[in-house]
């Protein structure tokens, strides 16, 4: 029901191009061949994207012995829910989950906040340079972050930032920006300039008449844009290895991919009790707010 | 007549942050890397300069002519793979499911939002051998078939590697490209039909034209992330058998953080930025010249 709105939405967008009588004259021409082949296709196409995860839920719960002796396609013989609380406290993945929100939420936050900032100053108001300063910001996407790593790492070290998810928060902030800015610059292309001067003719300051009329009016846009950051930051693996090198920093990617060789080597069950719970957590938050991706998706200036 | 759109000051409260900390986060970090790459040593140990010495070792060093080239093959294998599947789902979508796609396009977007590394990590227990035979290898012992060591030798890992990255992503582009086709004005199909078009020549001499542009920029999108593949890599196989599956990324971190050679790094990284330029630029070019024609 959710996605069907985006649907239309997009549909409308061609500029009322779909015409209901061309919506019923194709029809009964469509339903006549291979019915049965697409809906083996659509089948065989969910289980190929469905079913590896469900062998991941059934083998988390299983024991070491049941997961290694018994067939893998079977259900588990006792269903060790205890997996879960052995990787959440001994496996540290309580820990690891904390690190991660602590560290994620600031960087988000300043990216939405700066970023709407600069899409504003960039696509709204009137100065010379602002497509120089929209173009210098665009590079950043093109850039490997391979390329910020070392000196990053240098200054992180110098300065007695390391120990702590400052490094973190702030490449994070850093990387987020270009795509954000790029993307908020965009979606103000929507709202006519006319607006904000008339808001400041009444007297309200340019800097008032962003906050309390932009912002609001790009509300969508910033929860798309925000999302999507999540998504990038929350599953950033490169950074994370890089600047945390005191196990009690770990984000819950970096522990992950160490927990093979600290603790789950043997451990089977906790171990895909991990990985369950670092997949079921994002798909929660994924299906919560799926609308709002598809809907950023399909309208929104990735599409170019 | 945008006087108050103007306001300098204003443009610099709005701006300075977001324009202070890309500066320092991004841009002065890229051109001091640019100053390593003529060095050797570590932030623990110190720098001391060695001239073109990290470059003449770039061009003759067989570890970065494997990597570079392992970086192109899965670019362009992925890419190509991503952007066709997710085509062909995007088509699925709009000329076979229709609305009734709604569902499907949600259960097949699910694995985009996924971590990489945990993916990476039920990709290697779903393919494996020993100790337990993953549901793979008894797929195939089940139509008789030996089990097959998918990580033991390197041209396996790789398609290991390609299969788990075009399933991780396929989803995205299927609603990229969605997107695109859906914005087809119905009148056109509808009179294509009509002078007799239909099936395979249908999506080829009008659908595929008229979805070039957003063809193109998920080709942009897909190309710029595939070249910086790091993630998955190092959750699957971690470069392995060997440095079989190790791409310029990997071999970078490698160099700086298991070598501590961080003057070497800064310039495999910067030849990795390169890389990255060219390729867009030459897309970028190929994609102006088709839009304008068309």
């Amino acid at each position: 029901m959710a996605i069907d709105t985006t649907m239309k939405t997009s549909g409308s967008s061609s500029g009322g191009g779909r015409a209901p009588s061309a919506d019923t004259g194709r029809r009964p021409r469509r339903r006549r061949p291979g019915r049965a082949w697409v809906k083996t296709v659509v089948a065989l196409l969910l289980v190929v994207e469905i079913y590896p995860l469900v062998w991941m839920f059934l083998t988390s719960l299983k024991s070491n012995n049941d997961y290694l002796d018994n067939s893998t396609w079977s259900l588990p013989t006792t269903w060790e829910w205890g997996n879960y609380t052995e990787a959440w406290t001994t496996g540290n993945i309580g820990l690891y989950i904390q690190n991660s929100v602590l560290a994620v939420l600031p960087a988000l936050a300043l990216i939405l906040l700066l970023g709407t900032a600069a899409g504003f100053a960039l696509q709204v108001m009137v100065w010379k340079g602002r497509s120089l300063t929209l173009l210098i910001f665009l590079a950043g996407m093109m850039i490997p972050p391979q390329m910020i790593l070392l000196p990053l790492f240098t200054v992180y070290f110098q300065t007695g930032l390391s120990g702590t998810l400052w490094p973190l928060i702030l490449t994070y902030t850093g990387t987020g920006l270009p795509l954000t800015v790029f993307m908020m610059a965009t979606y103000y292309k929507t709202v006519p300039r006319e607006l904000f001067e008339a808001a400041t003719i009444d007297g309200a300051g340019i800097l008032r008449a962003f906050w309390t009329i932009s912002v609001p009016m790009v509300r969508n846009a910033l929860l798309t844009v925000g999302l999507v950051q999540f998504f990038f930051i929350w599953n950033d693996l490169l950074i994370a290895l890089t600047f945390t090198n005191d196990q009690d920093l770990r984000t819950i990617q970096v522990g992950l991919l160490n927990f093979t060789g600290d603790f789950g080597a043997t451990q089977y069950g906790p171990l895909f009790a991990a990985i369950c719970i670092n997949v079921f957590g994002t798909l929660v938050i994924y299906l919560f707010l799926n609308q709002k991706v598809m809907k950023g998706l399909t309208s929104g200036a990735v599409k170019g | 007549m945008h006087r108050v759109l103007g306001d300098r000051k204003a443009v610099l409260i709005l701006l300075g942050p977001a324009l202070l900390v890309y500066s320092l986060i991004m841009l002065v970090p890229m051109l001091w890397s640019l100053g390593y790459s003529f060095t050797k040593g570590n932030t623990i140990e110190g720098f001391t300069g060695n001239g073109l010495e990290n470059f003449q070792h770039l061009f003759t060093d067989p570890a970065v002519r494997d990597a570079l080239w392992f970086t192109v093959k899965y670019a362009v294998v992925v890419t190509v793979g991503q952007v066709v599947a997710g085509y062909l789902l995007a088509l699925l979508y709009v000329f076979f499911l229709k609305k009734a796609s709604a569902l499907v396009r949600t259960l097949v977007f699910f694995p985009v939002v996924l971590p990489t590394v945990a993916v990476g990590l039920l990709f290697q227990k779903f393919f494996q051998v020993a100790p337990q035979t993953g549901p793979v290898n008894s797929l195939l012992n089940a139509v008789g078939l030996d089990s097959v060591d998918f990580f033991g030798s390197a041209g396996h890992a790789f398609w290991v590697l390609i299969i788990m990255d075009i399933w991780r992503s396929m989803g995205f582009y299927a609603v990229l490209l969605f997107a695109g086709l859906v914005d087809i004005p119905e009148e056109v199909l509808e009179s294509a039909r009509l002078d007799g078009a239909s099936g395979l020549r249908l999506i080829r001499h009008i659908v595929l034209p008229m979805s070039f542009p957003v063809l193109m920029s998920s080709l942009i999108f897909s190309i710029n992330g595939t070249l910086k593949v790091f993630d998955s890599i190092v959750a699957l196989t971690n470069g392995g058998p060997g440095n079989a599956t190790t791409p310029l990324t990997l071999y970078m971190f490698q160099t700086s953080f298991t070598y501590s050679d961080y003057g070497y790094g800064s310039t495999i990284a910067l030849l990795l930025t390169v890389v990255c330029l060219m390729v867009t630029l030459v897309v970028f070019r190929v994609s102006r010249r088709d839009l304008t024609e068309g």
